[in-house]
């Protein structure tokens, strides 16, 4: 049960960098008026945002993570279930791996 | 669009917690697969229960313990929990009509408790006429607290299963945030930003390899490229 200091540091500044995003937007979005072009920006951002997270995870991943992202979208988009996707593509980059 | 004032009573907060319920099947192997890379990273049992207690946003613990080091990286730790959870941000603001009347811990509590798929159940709910803000604390309540036994979980299974870094079980948050694209998708009007930000991503991450800041590179991109188009043809 140790709690060393740099890792108790960066435990703190990661859960005070998500309660500063968590909180922030709403406290931010409460006290200006967006415009119709940041209003149209914002609604860009989820989608892009979780693209630029996946891409660039595949392209330096290599096969292993794009077989399981295959499998995911593909469960995803025909039963709309989080775990069944997520199982069934963990699976997939499992067997990939597996197989080298 | 709504009848009657906002209220936030206990009988909201089992209902939103009543609705969790199902999400926990989706979380179980993301929760305990984050309390086994706690493990592998080193991080003490009481560190990880910690973190996922005051952090509680598994896809940035993810990412900071797969490129976790010694001493810990506080600043690189830091700013890729930012990065990561920029999203965030922006799910507050959709659900002002109920956060516009709270106050106090109920609002910033709430707020605490916020994450992508009790968000999306709330926002249904609102959208179907809900009243009752507790909704959102009891639902995220029931996932915060799941998400602590699961990563104890999964550390006390990581200190048995030895599983090394690189292990395909790591691949689960990666595809937390794969499935969760494909409800992201609204047509065709996404088609040029998202290969926008695939591009930028994709270079940021090559040229600047072993930061974050791709996604948000990708992100800011992508985005600026739909909303120029968009007021463009307007």
């Amino acid at each position: 049960m140790s709690l060393d200091p740099w890792t108790l540091a960066a435990i703190v500044g990661m859960a005070l960098a998500t309660y500063a995003c968590r909180a922030g937007g709403y406290w931010l979005f409460s006290k200006i008026r967006p415009t119709a072009f940041l209003r149209s920006v914002l609604s860009y951002i989820p989608g892009t945002l979780f693209v630029s997270f996946v891409l660039p995870a595949l392209v330096n991943g290599g096969l292993q993570p794009t077989a399981g992202a295959v499998v995911t979208l593909g469960v995803m988009l025909r039963t709309r279930s989080l775990a069944w996707s997520m199982l069934a593509g963990t699976a997939a980059a499992w067997a990939v791996w597996s197989l080298r | 669009m709504t009848a009657g004032p906002i209220v936030f009573t206990r009988h909201g907060m089992v209902r939103g917690a009543r609705a969790a319920v199902p999400l926990i099947i989706g979380l179980v192997p993301f929760g305990v697969v984050t309390g086994i890379a706690c493990q592998g990273a080193g991080l003490s049992l009481l560190e990880a229960v910690l973190m996922s207690a005051s952090v509680f946003g598994g896809a940035a613990q993810l990412l900071v313990l797969g490129n976790w080091a010694s001493p810990a990286p506080v600043i690189a730790a830091t700013l890729a929990a930012f990065t990561v959870n920029l999203r965030l941000l922006l799910m507050g603001p959709v659900l002002s009509p109920w956060f516009d009347r709270l106050r106090g811990w109920r609002l910033w509590g709430s707020l605490f408790l916020l994450v992508d798929q009790n968000w999306g159940l709330a926002l249904k709910e609102m959208n179907a006429g809900g009243r009752d803000a507790g909704w959102i604390f009891g639902s995220g309540l029931v996932m915060w607290l799941q998400w602590v036994v699961l990563t104890a979980v999964g550390h006390t299974l990581g200190a048995v299963l030895k599983v090394p870094p690189g292990h395909p079980l790591f691949f689960c948050g990666l595809a937390v945030f794969v499935s969760m694209l494909a409800g992201m998708w609204r047509g065709r009007l996404d088609v040029v930003p998202w290969i926008v930000a695939s591009g930028v991503a994709v270079g940021v991450s090559l040229l600047w390899p072993g930061t974050f800041y791709y996604i948000v590179a990708g992100a800011i991109a992508g985005s600026l490229t739909g909303a120029i188009r968009d007021t463009w043809r307007a």
